[in-house]
């Protein structure tokens, strides 16, 4: 396996100054966007382009781009594009480097897909955390009217396109699309019962399309180069390429954009230079801090990193935040860190994981602190397994992610930290 | 008298342009970052005056300060150093980090310093993970990131925050 296939969200890695107006355009920038509106080309069309390329959304569920698009419903208007920067799970940082090294690609991305679903404003709601950033696009959307790439009527035909940029002020919970389109229309940012989807009754109650940063980064060079290039990259189901985020207990940490299908061992021992100190591999959280923890063997260095490969091996790979835990890392202490973020970041809305995260954090502490008994991670257990499906969006599910599988798949570790045998399948209300 | 009007003005204008007409309520987030520009937080005079402007009540507008982290009804430092010590970076030793830093600045976890100048404090992911220990600086100014940070680099930037705090008074 080569260590570094094409890059195509990274590429800024690849052409010096890439950041800089004037090198992205003479890289053949922004060709595509004005193609695409000054020939009126068909919506249709480039909604099957992208369909076809097999992209799928970068922010962690996975679902058909090009599908979603075709959802928006043409009989309520005006439309939205809605761009998800809310980039907040533990053990993400790949939209961060994408916007700030490879802004004008991501720009262009957002504009050919706002064309696509008839859209004439886009909203990108960033974190609060990412001032920085959204000053930078700021001054680069105003860079783009004055070249008279957005505005009105766009190249003399009946187009209009602005973007607009709006900051988040620290929820983890609004990087759930529903709950970001609360959150923009300032509700308390919280989400949303579906159905209506947003593609039918999104912002401000018109239909919407919501994707992640790292998903529309592609279109430009999706709608350039073709479905076939795109779909050539990658596994049969899984296309393209993907940034994986690589952290934790590994030498070089970092962003690494890989073709999907590439094996776990490539990014940990190739190019993440092995565990730190050169200690064993304990277990990899292949999804963030709302992964499934999974014990590594041989047989899961060798697992490729696709959405296919992954339930194969007890785990999912999300928006591919690879936290790498060795040897020294206990699992009472990592779900009482977990739970520490899923207390502070459950929005309040539904009961079970309210109650659910602030009961499991206090079980986990408790155990941590060296003063918890084998009922308290059998309670623990259940309270998990209680919050399981029982919530509107999907913030309870992750919670008890981490818990149930450090606990399943690493009993020991509790059963050395309670000094008592836990007795599994009796759970008591 | 609205005095968030009076003094931001031009601000507030560009900001209600964002949002399409009866959608005025959208525009509190931006305000409420406005109105804590002064120093790091929202009294309740900024309070009323955004009800006000945005059509809302005062309590509502209050919720939202409420729920989100990165917005404080009371006085605390002028300057937040943020550090996070959630998992990714707590396993690259930020925990130590942010203990050590308190330490060395006589506080504790979470408290301001004597002069009012500054809070250190834990908090969630910053999407910085891989250059841990690392910290946001969240002052009048705006949010900057100091990442791949060491005890040295962090007490560097708080003695040039008192020096700087020193000459403009």
């Amino acid at each position: 396996m080569s260590k570094v296939a094409e890059r195509i969200l990274l590429r800024h890695r690849d052409i010096p100054g890439l950041k800089k107006f004037d090198i992205y355009m003479k890289d053949g920038g922004f060709k595509t966007f004005k193609k695409v509106v000054s020939k009126k080309q068909d919506q249709n069309e480039i909604k099957n382009i992208v369909h076809d390329s097999g992209l799928r959304g970068r922010g962690g569920a996975g679902f058909p781009t090009g599908l979603k698009w075709k959802f928006v419903d043409n009989n309520n208007w005006p439309h939205y594009l809605v761009v998800n920067a809310d980039e907040s799970e533990p053990g993400t940082f790949k939209d961060r480097e994408i916007m700030q090294e490879n802004p004008w690609q991501f720009l262009e991305g957002i504009m050919i897909s706002a064309y696509a679903i008839s859209a004439n404003d886009i909203y990108i709601y960033l974190r609060g955390e990412f001032w920085e950033i959204a000053a930078q696009l700021d001054k680069q959307i105003k860079k783009l009217k004055k070249e008279g790439l957005l505005g009105e009527n766009l190249f003399g035909t009946d187009y209009s396109l602005m973007i607009h940029t709006h900051l988040g002020a620290g929820a983890y919970i609004c990087g759930e699309e529903t709950a970001l389109l609360e959150s923009i229309e300032v509700k308390l940012g919280q989400p949303r019962l579906r159905p209506p989807f947003p593609p039918v009754v999104g912002l401000f109650g018109k239909p919407t399309v919501i994707n992640n940063v790292e998903t529309l980064a592609n279109v430009a060079l999706i709608v350039e180069k073709g479905s076939d290039w795109y779909s050539g990259i990658g596994t049969d189901k899984s296309a393209g390429t993907k940034v994986f985020s690589l952290s934790g207990r590994v030498k070089n940490p970092g962003n690494y954009e890989l073709p999907m299908g590439t094996p776990f061992r490539t990014l940990i021992y190739e190019l993440g230079g092995g565990i730190i100190d050169d200690r064993p591999i304990k277990a990899i959280m292949p999804a963030g801090a709302s992964s499934s923890i999974i014990p590594v063997t041989e047989e899961v260095l060798d697992t490729p990193m696709d959405y296919e490969s992954l339930p194969g091996v007890g785990g999912d790979l999300g928006s591919a935040s690879v936290i790498i835990i060795d040897d020294t890392v206990d699992m009472p202490w990592l779900i009482n860190k977990t739970m520490d973020f899923f207390k502070h970041e459950s929005c309040g809305k539904c009961t079970p994981c309210r109650e659910g995260t602030f009961w499991m954090h206090k079980l986990t502490e408790r155990i941590q602190r060296g003063e918890g008994s084998a009922k308290d991670v059998e309670l623990l257990l259940d309270v998990a397994n209680q919050v399981s499906a029982k919530t509107i969006c999907a913030l309870g599910e992750f919670s008890k992610q981490a818990v149930i599988t450090a606990i399943e798949r690493f009993p020991q570790e509790f059963e050395d930290k309670v000094g008592e045998k836990i007795s599994f399948g009796k759970t008591e209300g | 008298m609205n005095k968030l009007l009076q003094n931001y003005s031009k601000e507030i204008k560009m900001i209600m342009a964002k949002y399409p007409e009866g959608q005025e309520r959208a525009a509190v987030m931006p305000l409420i970052y406005l109105a804590q520009r002064n120093d790091n937080h929202v009294t309740k005079d900024e309070l009323a005056d955004i009800a006000e402007i945005t059509g809302m009540s005062t309590t509502e507008v209050a919720s939202i300060v409420g729920f989100y982290t990165l917005f404080y009804d009371e006085q605390e430092g002028k300057y937040r150093i943020q550090v996070c010590n959630d998992l990714p970076c707590a396993l690259r030793g930020a925990d130590e980090f942010l203990d050590e830093l308190c330490e060395n600045v006589g506080i504790k976890v979470g408290e301001t310093t004597e002069d009012g100048l500054i809070t250190i404090e834990g908090v969630k992911c910053l999407a910085g993970c891989h250059n841990a220990p690392m910290f946001q600086l969240q002052s009048p100014m705006g949010i900057e990131y100091h990442e791949k940070q060491t005890l040295e680099t962090a007490l560097e930037l708080i003695k040039e925050l008192r020096k700087m705090e020193g000459k403009n008074e």
